[in-house]
């Protein structure tokens, strides 16, 4: 009886616990969302109340005005869905090719592109990648923005190590039916790495979306900008004149992000935990 | 024969991207760290390792891998010892756990960039919350992006908030692939719960907690860049300039492209060991869970 009771407790005190520090994480969002509704005089309203008078509107309104946020937003839906779909198919490829084939220089190719794990190279190596955007003629152009993002040592990576999970039985009941590598690869293994693929998609989405110093220097127009970027252009436009606007605008960059995963998150989990746990 | 060609025919894209985009440029990166652009910008000069030695006798380039450092030091401690409590509050067995464990996923979704608009909002001086409180608790009204090193501490929280999400999933994975036997047996030898937490759960979850110190270290190192740009821009007085945002200066702001050419030397080298070690000892952990 006193056992039990003690139980309920610890789970009341537990539960409450969850609920403060949910609070508490989300607080910021929650918070931009009732300024991204307060009206331009109740912004500097002193002392600052949380809850706005009005239902304001307008500050969506003139957030997508003051920036062409919803062309920068169009931008950056087709740079993440060409990177998306680019490093999740070629991933499959060097990823199948390294799991289910032996070759000559496998281990000595899969080590080149070991090497490249870690290097954030359109950050670190910025400089001479821009060069090589400025003599393709691809500055201020998707091309800039997607093709150096198509395939990476990452998704090979996992991709690979996905398939080597699955029994090489398979295979060889595939090839006695007469089936090609192609047909293997497409009717057998894809479909039965459904989940982890769409979750390492996902992750490769919010990776796209939320790229920032290379859109920021391949780009030079507010019509070839991306969402990113936006938010720095009304922190420019608005300067600290408008909260209001500004987390309208902030609201707006990150609904398609947060929306993704909210609706997908066992995936998101799934892909998050593959990424990282590399037996 | 077309069997034996069929392997490199599936590597061609990603090598095609990998040798274009990161081998070429790598090989650019070192050759033109060691030329300087005329006055008029019109001919390389050849200067031997002239930029790099400018660069460690330029007080801003070293006071910029000091910020790095402090600034990657604390907000992967900080972070990482956050969500490890987190994660421990989190791996209960009560009703509603999975909306909870949902919530606080969430700012995962965030952008770097996101994550600067949003606390730069809440630390302003008037309209912002946090602001307000620190007023109420403290009786101070500090200006929180303009003053140092206060500017750096804000990018900190932004950064450490912004993580969260990534870091508790992962806590938890390793948190769960303990078997429950272990604590059991622990609890039968009388360990009471800080100890099980020091003798169990910490060394159990190391191979988790070193792969997320090296994620956390890459992210905070670079992609804070974002965070940065948009709160502080550096300032103030390059306080808050990390090695990437000076880089991003450098080659974009200044235009001198020799300096940013060795910086990023210095970048490469460092991830270079920074990957050799994680091999080396990342693996080894693994192996042993």
């Amino acid at each position: 009886m006193k056992k039990s009771q003690k139980k309920i407790l610890r789970t009341i005190l537990i539960e409450i616990g969850l609920i403060a520090i949910s609070v508490i994480i989300l607080l910021p969002i929650f918070l931009a969302l009732t300024m991204s509704l307060k009206k331009p005089a109740e912004v500097f309203v002193y002392p600052p109340k949380i809850f706005p008078n009005s239902f304001y509107i307008q500050n969506y309104i003139s957030a997508f005005n003051s920036i062409n946020l919803g062309r920068l937003m169009l931008n950056s839906l087709i740079m993440s869905i060409i990177i998306t779909l680019g490093k999740t198919v070629f991933g499959i490829f060097s990823g199948y090719a390294f799991s289910n084939f032996k070759f000559k220089g496998a281990s000595l190719l899969f080590a080149a592109l070991f090497i490249t794990l870690f290097m954030p190279a359109e950050m670190i190596m910025i400089v001479p990648l821009f060069q090589i955007m400025q003599s393709f003629h691809w500055v201020n152009t998707y091309w800039a923005l997607t093709i150096p993002f198509l395939a990476s040592a990452t998704t090979t990576f996992l991709m690979r190590q996905h398939f080597m999970t699955i029994p090489k039985e398979l295979e060889d009941a595939a090839k006695i039916d007469g089936a090609g590598p192609m047909r293997f690869l497409f009717e057998i293994l894809v479909p039965l790495s459904k989940s982890t693929i769409g979750g390492i998609a996902m992750i490769n989405f919010v990776y796209a979306w939320n790229l920032y110093l290379w859109p920021l220097v391949v780009t030079n127009s507010n019509s070839m900008a991306t969402a990113q970027i936006g938010l720095k252009m009304l922190t420019n436009v608005e300067s600290t004149s408008n909260w209001g606007v500004i987390m309208a605008g902030t609201l707006m960059v990150l609904a398609p992000t947060l929306i993704l995963f909210f609706a997908v998150q066992k995936l998101f989990v799934r892909g998050i935990i593959t990424t990282g746990l590399k037996e | 024969m077309s069997k034996k060609i069929f392997p490199y025919l599936l590597l061609i894209p990603t090598f095609l991207i990998v040798v274009i985009f990161i081998y070429y440029p790598a090989f650019q990166t070192f050759k033109l760290s060691f030329y300087k652009m005329s006055p008029f910008g019109n001919r390389l000069f050849f200067t031997g390792f002239g930029n790099f030695w400018s660069l460690f006798t330029s007080g801003q380039y070293i006071q910029s891998a000091y910020t790095t450092l402090i600034f990657v030091v604390v907000t992967v401690v900080a972070g990482l010892t956050i969500s490890l409590f987190l994660a421990l509050l989190l791996n209960q067995k009560v009703p509603g756990i999975g909306i909870f464990r949902t919530l606080i996923f969430a700012p995962y979704a965030v952008s770097p960039a996101v994550a600067g608009t949003l606390w730069a909002f809440l630390l302003s001086p008037v309209a912002g919350y946090v602001s307000y409180l620190f007023l109420v608790l403290f009786k101070a009204q500090p200006q929180w992006l303009t003053t140092y090193p206060l500017a750096l501490i804000a990018i900190m929280i932004a950064t450490i908030w912004k993580n969260l999400g990534f870091n508790i999933i992962f806590f938890l994975a390793g948190l769960q692939s303990i078997p429950q036997s272990y604590y059991e047996a622990a609890t039968i030898d009388g360990a009471n719960a800080s100890s099980r937490l020091i003798k169990i759960t910490i060394p159990l979850l190391s191979p988790i907690t070193f792969y997320l110190i090296v994620m956390n270290v890459t992210f905070t190192a670079f992609s804070a860049f974002a965070t940065i740009d948009v709160m502080t821009q550096g300032g103030p007085a390059n306080t808050t300039s990390t090695l990437i945002y000076k880089l991003y200066q450098d080659g974009f702001v200044n235009f001198n492209t020799g300096f940013a050419s060795a910086e990023s030397v210095i970048l490469i080298l460092i991830m270079a060991v920074f990957t050799y070690l994680y091999f080396k000892f990342g693996q080894k952990a693994v192996f042993y869970q």
